[in-house]
């Protein structure tokens, strides 16, 4: 079974690392579908974490559709990580260029370019940041 | 949601000495709750209004919508680890659980013997000879052991070596996961309780500076830090902190989702339960520096 | 609660109880012997006439040991509410235990109420016993001396150690609420504890009930002499025979109820200080030659005037008056007890 650790200098949130090791795990392969995962009362005995924190990993991993709680079994993964379709990733990469070249355009530096960037990108994912 | 603890207004005075004052709380059930503050904030005047060692003085409290300590039932329902653990020097560890047994009708023998025995606690042993962290586990076991939906601890680590410290948080946190109780911790020190804490109650000079759940509070704080100039900041932003070199600016602000477009000239950073806390202290310091005293007031 | 309240008391209440066992193996070992041999020299010898000097003889035996177990009736009582009524809760207080137990499922009122019941009831069955078995052993004696309504004998015997027991822990947890601190609390305990009996014994015993006055004319026989510090003399009656009555005062008193002072003595018997010499003070000495007649003159004359009036309380008084100062103490134990649980209630917090 997965040991998590917990990095408390990183300032990145716990539930975060939670989910990256768990992501990091299935890459390597130490993860595959059909193990369990540790249940909240394993991890929190460990780590002396919260245990609402190794919930929320879970559900986020649930909702990405990696791992699927079972009532009363426990928490169990369901599939690899996915790879990225190529073509999508292309759609976006064109999108993001236009983008940038308007901006450019408009006379935004590269460092206005970055501010506008990391507003929007925290406000997308608000709950990611430390 | 029932909220587990609820305080209106509440207050304690000890004839000119306020221990508490006009402290408004409300703190949902099922959260690790932690309640950080300088010694002699009154977190332990607070945590003893909780579970009915202390009457205020003006406002109320109740816990999980009763008095506290107005019937067995309700005393019944809180669990409570005092500073420093106290025990019964002269009475052995099972003397302590049999105690235990006696005055609490819900009392689950089996949990506390599973938890004596998975500490390696030897039951015939006095309590006044056991190692603070030994006593601390104790306390904790008498607490939890009578099924209370919410437990209370008075700087329950403030003592203890790392491991011991380590060691009893893992212990707490396992019950919370088992058994899904509220608890609130108080703690002088911000590092117990990181790692734990999903709400958070900073007391500084008897007055609440800041209540929220952690996930919140750190969302809609950040540190700024830029050039130093003045007023360019949008207005929906609340100054906590500043600090001025004569080169740059250090802000710690506080904002309402979603952050606002600002000058890029800034550089955000995310906050860290430490930087909040410290701030709040700091500002709670200066703001009674400034503040005549009620000697001088009376003058 | 019971059980803990057990739990808590029983190292002092095994030391109570085993004191309280070797007692009664010495009441045992010497108390049948000393009822024997007053049925064999005393209870006879009325029969036969002048017992005085086997009545002294048999006060001599276990003299030091009447002594002793007297002084520990009348000391247990106090030792009990410095020991177990003092640190009750001022131990609880002081060391912060009070933490742990007022946030177990019960009420202050009721853990205090049965703490304060358990050691009370302990306290009172151990005062109890250790009076009964000295007042048993100490029967022979008590005959002889017929003096058990006099302080301290009255403390030391019967029902009213009960009350003293329940007072000294009621006083002592009390004053251990208040103060907070054992040591302190223990010491005032003492202090007030033995303060209230010596009051007891002075101001509130002696109008417990009214006392009997008792009036006989002077008697020239019996009567005696004795000097005081400015070399006066006063007339010395003798013991009334009253046994087992607790005698308040004889006076010798006019029917105006004025006493009998040496200036009126020495009017009235001029020649008596030269007759009867320089007598030691206090001591009793033979009177010298001549002294007899002139003493005897001297009582009728003075008898013509004034009589002895006695102030007493009957022996058959004995028993209503254990029952009454016990019943005072337990009332005033009662008292403090309710004071107690107010005070944990409300001036606790």
């Amino acid at each position: 079974m997965i040991q998590f650790h917990l990095d408390s200098a990183s300032g990145v949130a716990t539930y975060v690392q939670l989910v990256q090791q768990v992501h990091q795990a299935l890459q390597l392969g130490l993860l595959e579908p059909g193990d369990q995962l540790p249940t909240a009362q394993q991890v929190v005995a460990k780590l002396a974490i919260n245990p609402n924190t190794v919930l929320k990993a879970y559900r986020d991993l649930e909702r990405e559709g990696l791992v699927r709680g079972r009532p009363g079994l426990g928490t169990f993964v369901v599939s690899s990580l996915p790879r990225t379709d190529p073509a999508t990733q292309a759609r976006f990469l064109t999108s993001m260029s236009n983008w940038l070249r308007k901006a450019r355009a408009a006379g935004l530096g590269p460092d206005d370019i970055e501010a506008i960037y990391r507003t929007a990108f925290r406000n997308c994912f608000a709950e990611g940041v430390a | 949601m029932t909220a587990a603890i609820e305080t209106t207004g509440l207050s304690k005075r000890y004839g000119r000495r306020r221990a508490l004052e006009d402290c408004t709380l409300g703190i949902p059930e099922g959260r690790v709750v932690g309640l950080v503050g300088p010694n002699g904030a009154g977190k332990t005047t607070l945590l003893h209004l909780a579970v009915g060692l202390l009457e205020p003085t003006a406002g109320t409290i109740s816990v999980l919508g009763g008095r506290p300590a107005e019937s067995p039932s309700q005393l019944g329902r809180v669990g409570f680890v005092a500073q420093d653990a106290p025990t019964y020097a002269r009475l052995s560890v099972r003397d302590h659980l049999r105690m235990a047994s006696w005055l609490n009708p819900n009392w689950d023998q089996r949990l506390a013997e599973t938890r004596i025995d998975q500490l390696d606690l030897d039951p015939r042993q006095r309590a006044g000879t056991l190692s603070g962290g030994q006593r601390a586990q104790l306390a904790l076991t008498l607490a939890i052991a009578k099924r209370p939906q919410v437990l209370l601890l008075d700087e329950p680590v403030a003592s203890l070596d790392p491991l011991a410290r380590r060691e009893f948080l893992q212990d707490l946190m396992e019950v919370v996961a088992v058994q899904g109780i509220t608890v609130m911790l108080s703690s002088h020190l911000v590092a117990d309780l990181e790692r734990v804490c999903d709400y958070l109650v900073v007391l500084t000079a008897s007055h609440v500076q800041l209540a929220g759940e952690v996930s919140d509070l750190l969302a809609s704080h950040h540190r700024l830090s830029g050039p130093r100039r003045e007023g360019n900041l949008p207005s929906s932003f609340e100054v906590i902190e500043e600090t001025q070199t004569d080169r740059q600016s250090l802000l710690l602000v506080r904002t309402k989702e979603p952050f606002p477009f600002i000058d890029p000239a800034w550089s955000v950073m995310p906050v860290t339960m430490d930087d909040l806390v410290l701030a709040y202290m700091r500002q709670a310091r200066d703001v009674a520096a400034s503040r005549p005293s009620p000697l001088e007031v009376l003058r | 609660m019971i059980r803990f309240a057990w739990l808590q008391a029983r190292n002092q209440t095994a030391v109570a109880f085993g004191g309280l066992a070797v007692v009664a193996v010495v009441v045992a070992l010497t108390g049948p012997h000393l009822a024997h041999l007053y049925d064999a020299n005393v209870a006879t010898c009325v029969s036969h006439g002048d017992c005085s000097t086997a009545r002294d003889a048999f006060l001599r035996n276990d003299k030091n040991l009447g002594i002793w177990l007297g002084i520990l009736v009348i000391a247990i009582p106090g030792v009990i509410g410095l020991f177990w009524g003092a640190p009750l809760v001022a131990r609880e207080l002081e060391t912060g235990t009070y933490r742990l137990a007022w946030t177990q499922s019960i009420t202050r009122t009721r853990w205090l109420g049965i703490k304060l019941a358990v050691v009370g009831l302990a306290s009172m069955a151990v005062a109890g016993l250790l009076s009964l078995l000295v007042t048993w052993w100490a029967g022979p004696i008590d005959k002889v001396n017929a003096n058990r309504f006099s302080p301290p004998f009255f403390d030391e015997r019967g029902v009213v150690v009960i009350g003293y027991a329940a007072f000294g822990i009621a006083l002592g947890v009390t004053l251990g609420l208040i103060i907070r601190r054992t040591v302190p609390a223990m010491a005032t305990t003492l202090a007030v504890f033995v303060g209230v009996r010596l009051g007891a014994i002075f101001l509130l015993r002696p109008h417990l009930m009214a006392p009997l006055h008792r009036i006989s004319a002077l008697d020239p026989s019996t009567m005696g002499l004795r000097s005081t510090n400015g070399g006066s003399f006063s007339f010395l009656p003798p013991s009334p025979h009253l046994p087992n009555a607790w005698i308040y005062s004889i006076h010798i008193v006019d029917t105006a109820g004025r006493s009998l002072t040496h200036h009126v003595l020495a009017r009235a018997c001029p020649h008596l200080d030269q007759v009867a010499g320089r007598p030691p003070q206090g001591v009793p000495t033979k009177a010298p030659a001549g002294f007899k007649n002139v003493m005897h003159d001297c009582v009728v004359k003075v008898g013509a005037r004034f009589h002895e009036l006695v102030t007493y309380q009957p022996a058959s008084h004995y028993w209503a008056f254990q029952w009454i100062e016990m019943a005072v103490f337990l009332g005033a134990a009662a008292v403090l007890s309710g004071f107690c649980f107010w005070w944990v209630r409300r001036r606790l917090s």
